[in-house]
């Protein structure tokens, strides 16, 4: 009996300890913990450019880009995509990327190429948008938010939940979107107005999403979240659907977008593979798998997404906008207004 | 009558009876042993009538009334455990104080009751030290000190000097019977051990599978055990399965003469300290010597009579104590040797014998 | 053989560890973070000694402080339970909780939302017994579901090392007293809480230590207006890439730490006594008499329902369809998806391999926490007051004490370069999870390996054993049962551990802790169900893995 137990102890550590060698050469791609791919477009490219790709989680985006950043001149990994805008100038600022000026950025629209110098390729996009339960509008004969202003209104007193910019990226998004639209000198009197009317803050989306949204276990029918969150509901509910249960809000400047990067570590050797690993993100094959893996949008613009996205996808016309640069040098100082507004 | 008593006390733990029914009191003053094989009921008892656990059924009374309603704080008994219990975080002082601080005893009654304490133990000087510190035989004497500092009406000791050795049991023994008769200290004194119980107690109270199997002083239980169980419990093992007919106890080795009048299955028991060698009395036995083992005072033979075997026990400093491989008679005098237990185990008187 | 062994040699295996899998990384993350801008400015001194770092920092010792303090109130009760009376299920009881142990933040938040949150099981049924229109109890992001929930987090802690301990006091002892005159109050007072008080403040300790660097507690279920020290820092690090005031902040809370351990370690210096212990089919009596009996019952029933209430309402939540406000009816739709790899991902993992990686993982964290555990507490065993093992063993603690976000980052960062290189190595997980099961395997494992009397040795010697049968015969029975506790420990905290995990993990081996958290942040009925589901399987797999443990220690081992 306990002989048994130590074998298979034994035998764990030898089967954990075993780390597979296929290829000839290794691509080490770091991401932070939301990236997930198709099993069988990895394995193309792994026969295509004979080379095993190596995946290594680092935590959530934030956690992810201090790393790539703290290992200086020593990279982690060849590749490292998920930085996002909020994050972006940081990992510019702190020069982790080498420059790569791939092909198909051709194909990619201008407006979300950030970073003129190429060192952060965009890949996906998601937007953050208010989103509100259909349900509870209807039965309270109250016609939902359009825009951020309506939402100062006494009718929307007590409806909303937001995450905490400090802790949650959804959160640091939509702080975004109000400093965007209201501008530097306007987005706290919209936050006061805010905190006049009951508005709810939690850390997480987890939190605001699934406790205290009222289509899920809470009692607030505003929520931010993010403008394809309706579409995976129809998408990923436990029953056929005739359409979403939940609609998301994207009035002028009312929503942020968040545009993910991937870029090629300074110091790699293996640029060549990087490259052709970009270059992979890039191509329509791996921007059409980005949708149900990852649930957020292909940049190139000549990928052919699925019907229903087209269908029930929410896209604002007009989303907030802040320079990179902008968003660089004040985040620390909105993040910390605003705590000291909405928080203390 | 008896100052402490227990009533017809039962206990069972999951199922088996570990006292059933048990009944018998203590005179003030009196020192009372419990003895009885491990496993009998004795720690039981002591925790019933110290308080620390109910009876199922029965009372403890004191002077006649039920202590039901007494919790063992407020029973003033004292009880000395088997492994000692001394608070390992207290010094000698302090264990031997804790009694009187619970009662509330002044600081300067407390230093002189447990100064007083360590002269009768004979641990001058040990007040300081660290429990962890002593021998077998100190922390047997703070453990009795501490259970006589608040002048119990009732002291108890488990087993008080079972883990020690031979030489030193003696000398406490000694020590704890000038102790006990000094300070008239009431006492019910619980072990497996006859020598020390016959040693120490005014009374013995024997036990048997949670009942009582005799109760009497010291010297009529050895002369006349009870039943074949206190017999063999007090050491006596020539006993014997046989059928009584007609005045005549056949056994398989040979006939006896009754004691008395009965019939049927009985036991036999045959002292082993009351033979001579020769045939200078009125009965006898023969057989072969098979065993000889010498045991200071006395000299033990194995004597096999028709395969069976039987001990014969002759003072050491007798001259003609006979050697293995010789055939030898034994006489007896059946007043003095034989006694007799019916089906029941109860003892036949011997007084109202006829000789056949 | 043992006794021969020179103690510098017990500690160099386990010291070699630390050194390369704690203060390395820890070391060199500071040192990066603190020369990244000068300390000593003014600003910097000014933020550092800013009245929110003080409020911080205050509210740290505060609710780290009131749920130690909530978690003995509770607990030790609950061990004098399990230490002094024996009934049927207690196995099950003792399993059952620990189960909270094992559980990932969000997935208790989770419990706890299904439970008490607004449209939870208990808010529903007040509102339909009292016919309201609104959820009358407000329980998340409050500071009772902070303390709540770290209540519900430590009680096997204190269940565990303070009932082991009890169970094994000699009863006598209490008894004595109590026929010396003290009352049941006064006995315990006086005489079982002196005895206790070693068990008690280790236990209180780690509970202590546990709150005091707190985070997914604090974050999920306290919210935004709650902030404890490791909170801080995360915000510092991650939001405001303020890395020196992080790592100013970390060593501030390492060194907080530091000083509760050595203050207890001195504690328990001057309260360990030698003790007979007894073995605990001597002390434990049945349930008997209506006040044992009431008591018995309130206290089972009080484990039972910071423990388990929670974690039933999830699993009860798992079984139900969202579908329709109001009306809820059975379904096993979201266990069914679970074995469905829709998207064909490369990381998806079913729930069997997920708990096979998981079980692998937590295998080899056991493994390598006793076998590092091992010589550190015969080292410690021998001679808990001699200067060097005092310091060591205080030294122990620090990886509990440490910001998780300072380590995790250094972690990757250190090891992650030659003459180290392991970030793609699945070894790394297992590493992390021994740095943190180290202390409680020490721990469990130095009060067995101290009650060893040389002479058994010597007995075994004396009939013929050679010094590895010795080990074999006498050594290992008489510690398996406190080795069991160690392993147990090692086992749950490696398989419910998500933080290190998510950080290091090759995201081609999911465990159940990160499969859960990639479902749950996610929109969508069938990702939220599968995240319950998993969550349950969690559940039940550590139940499991504690029930065989329960039964592993009566069977083969028996107690000392």
């Amino acid at each position: 009996m306990k002989h048994n137990f130590y074998l298979l102890l034994i035998l764990a550590a030898l089967l954990a300890a075993c780390v597979p060698e296929k290829g000839p050469q290794t691509l080490t791609v770091m991401t932070h913990d939301s990236f997930a791919i198709s099993e069988e477009l990895v394995l193309a490219f792994e026969t295509e450019h004979k080379v095993d790709v190596q995946f290594v989680g680092a935590g959530d985006t934030g956690t992810a880009v201090n790393k790539a950043i703290l290992a200086g001149d020593k990279p982690l990994a060849d590749v490292f995509y998920g930085v996002d805008n909020t994050f972006l100038s940081r990992a510019l600022e702190a020069g982790i990327f080498e420059s790569y000026a791939s092909p198909l950025l051709a194909d990619i629209p201008d407006e979300f190429e950030l970073d003129p110098e190429q060192r952060a390729l965009p890949v996906d996009y998601g937007d953050v948008c208010l989103n509100y339960e259909i349900a509870y509008f209807e039965q309270n004969n109250l016609a939902p938010p359009e825009t951020l202003e309506d939402l100062l209104k006494p009718e929307y007193r007590g409806l909303m939940v937001v995450e905490n910019p400090a802790t949650s990226s959804p959160g640091l998004a939509f702080l975004f979107a109000t400093v965007g639209h209201f501008g530097e000198d306007g987005y706290l009197d919209f936050w006061r107005g805010l905190v006049d009317n009951d508005v709810k803050v939690v850390n997480d989306w987890e939190s605001a999403y699934y406790s205290e949204f009222s289509q899920w276990g809470g009692t607030y029918p505003i929520v931010v979240s993010y403008g394809s969150s309706p579409v995976f509901e129809y998408l990923f509910a436990e029953e056929p659907l005739d359409a979403p249960p939940t609609a998301a809000v994207i009035g002028a400047g009312s929503c942020f977008r968040q545009i993910e990067f991937v870029g090629i570590l300074r110091g790699t050797e293996q640029r060549q593979l990087a490259e052709k690993w970009i270059d992979f993100m890039l191509s329509p094959e791996f921007q059409a798998d980005i949708p149900l893996q990852m649930y957020v949008f292909p940049v190139n613009a000549n990928t052919q997404l699925d019907e229903t996205f087209e269908q029930y996808l929410y896209t604002p016309d007009a989303p907030a906008s802040l320079a990179p640069e902008n968003i660089s040098a004040r985040r620390e100082q909105w993040i910390a207004d605003w705590t000291a507004m909405v928080l203390r | 009558m008896a100052i402490i008593s227990v009533h017809n006390i039962h206990k069972t733990f999951e199922k088996t009876c570990a006292l059933c029914g048990v009944t018998f009191g203590i005179n003030a003053g009196e020192i009372v042993a419990l003895l009885g094989p491990s496993g009998c009921g004795k720690s039981t008892l002591l925790d019933i009538i110290a308080g620390l656990q109910a009876p199922d059924q029965g009372e403890v009374r004191w002077q006649g009334k039920s202590l039901g309603n007494t919790p063992a704080h407020q029973r003033n008994f004292g009880l000395m455990f088997q492994n000692y219990a001394l608070f390992p975080h207290k010094n000698v002082f302090s264990n031997i104080a804790f009694g009187l601080q619970m009662a509330k005893a002044t600081p300067d009654k407390i230093q002189t009751r447990v100064n007083e304490l360590l002269a009768l133990t004979g641990l001058d000087g040990y007040a300081r030290r660290n429990i962890a510190t002593l021998s077998g035989g100190e922390q047997q004497r703070v453990a009795l000190a501490r259970s006589l500092a608040p002048t119990p009406r009732l002291l108890m000791l488990d087993e008080p000097l079972g883990s020690l050795d031979r030489t030193l049991r003696e000398q406490l023994l000694g020590e704890l019977k000038h102790i006990l008769r000094k300070t008239r200290q009431t006492t019910l004194y619980v072990t497996h051990d006859q020598e020390e119980a016959f040693a120490l107690a005014n009374r013995v109270v024997i036990m048997q599978k949670g009942q009582v199997a005799q109760i009497g002083e010291p010297e009529t239980i050895y002369r006349q055990p009870d039943s074949p169980f206190v017999a063999r419990f007090l050491g006596f093992d020539n006993l014997y399965a046989a059928r009584a007919r007609g005045g005549v106890i056949q056994t398989e080795f040979g006939k006896f003469p009754a004691p008395g009048q009965i019939e049927g299955k009985v036991t036999l028991l045959i002292r082993s300290d009351r033979f001579e060698i020769g045939i200078s009395g009125p009965h006898q036995l023969r057989g072969r010597v098979t065993g000889r083992s010498f045991r200071g005072s006395v000299c033990r033979l194995e004597l096999t009579i028709h395969e069976t075997t039987l001990h014969a026990d002759f003072p050491s400093q007798q001259g003609n104590i006979p050697l293995i491989g010789e055939n030898i008679i034994l006489s007896y005098a059946p007043g003095e040797s034989l006694q007799v237990f019916d089906d029941e185990h109860n003892a036949i008187d011997n007084h109202h014998q006829t000789r056949p | 053989m043992l006794p021969k062994t020179r103690p510098t040699l017990l500690w160099l295996l386990p010291l070699t560890f630390l050194a390369i899998f704690y203060f390395y990384p820890l070391g060199r993350m500071l040192q990066l973070s603190l020369t990244r801008s000068p300390i000593f400015s003014a600003p910097f001194i000014a933020a550092l000694t800013s009245p929110a770092i003080r409020g911080v920092i205050g509210f740290t010792f505060w609710q780290a402080g009131l749920s130690t303090l909530l978690t003995l109130l509770i607990g030790l009760p609950g061990a004098y339970l399990l230490a002094r009376f024996e009934f049927r299920g207690k196995s099950l009881l003792r399993a059952l909780t620990g189960v909270p142990f094992v559980m990932p933040t969000l997935v208790v938040a989770a419990a706890f939302s299904a439970l008490l949150g607004p449209r939870g099981w208990v808010n529903l049924l007040l509102m339909r017994v009292l016919a309201l229109d609104a959820p009358p109890i407000t329980f998340l992001h409050t500071f009772t579901a902070i303390l709540c929930a770290h209540v519900f987090y430590n009680l096997t802690i204190v269940l565990r090392m303070v009932g082991d301990f009890w169970g094994h006091l000699d009863a006598h002892l209490s008894d004595a007293a109590r026929v010396l005159g003290a009352n049941r109050s006064q006995a315990f007072l006086r005489i079982t809480l002196p005895l206790l008080a070693p068990a008690i403040s280790a236990a209180a300790l780690l509970v202590f230590i546990f709150n005091f660097t707190s985070f997914g507690v604090i974050l999920v279920l306290g919210g935004p207006t709650f902030a404890t020290l490791e909170v801080e820092i995360f915000y510092q690090t991650i939001s405001l890439f303020n890395l020196p005031l992080a790592a100013v902040l970390s060593i501030i809370q390492l060194l907080i730490s530091l000083a509760m351990t050595l203050l207890y370690s001195r504690l328990a210096a001057q309260l360990s006594q030698p003790l007979n212990l007894r073995a605990s089919q001597q002390i434990q009596t049945p349930i008997r008499g209506h006040k044992t009996r009431l008591f018995a019952t309130l206290w089972i029933g009080l484990l039972l329902t910071i423990t388990i209430v929670p974690l039933l309402a999830l699993a009860t939540q798992s079984v139900v369809s969202f579908q329709g406000q109001g009306l809820r009816v059975f379904t096993l739709a979201f266990y069914r998806e679970l074995w469905l790899n829709r998207q064909g991902s490369l990381f998806y993992a079913s729930p069997s391999t997920a708990m096979g990686i998981s079980l692998a993982y937590a295998s080899l964290t056991v493994l390598l926490a006793l076998g590092l555990g091992f010589p550190a507490a015969w080292a410690l065993a021998r001679d808990r007051t001699a200067p060097l093992n005092r310091l060591l063993d205080a030294m122990l603690m620090l990886p509990l004490g440490t910001s998780s976000v300072t380590l995790g980052l250094g972690f990757l960062i250190a090891l992650a370069q030659p003459p180290l290189d392991l970030r793609a190595s699945p070894l790394l997980i297992p590493l992390a999870h021994t740095l943190v099961a180290f202390p409680f395997v020490v721990r469990s494992l130095v009060p067995a390996l101290q009650s060893i009397q040389p002479r058994l040795r010597q007995a075994a010697a004396m009939l013929g054993a050679t010094p590895a049968q010795v080990i074999r015969h006498v050594d290992l029975p008489l510690i398996g049962r406190a080795a069991l506790v160690a392993a147990t420990f090692a086992f749950t905290i490696s398989i419910g551990e998500f933080g290190a995990t998510s950080l290091l993990s090759r995201p081609e081996y999911p465990t159940l802790p990160t499969t859960i958290y990639r479902l749950l942040s996610r929109p969508g009925a069938l990702n939220y169900g599968q995240a319950l589901a998993l969550s349950t399987i969690l559940m039940l797999t550590s139940i499991g893995g504690m029930l065989a443990i329960e039964k592993l220690r009566v069977a083969e081992i028996g107690e000392f």
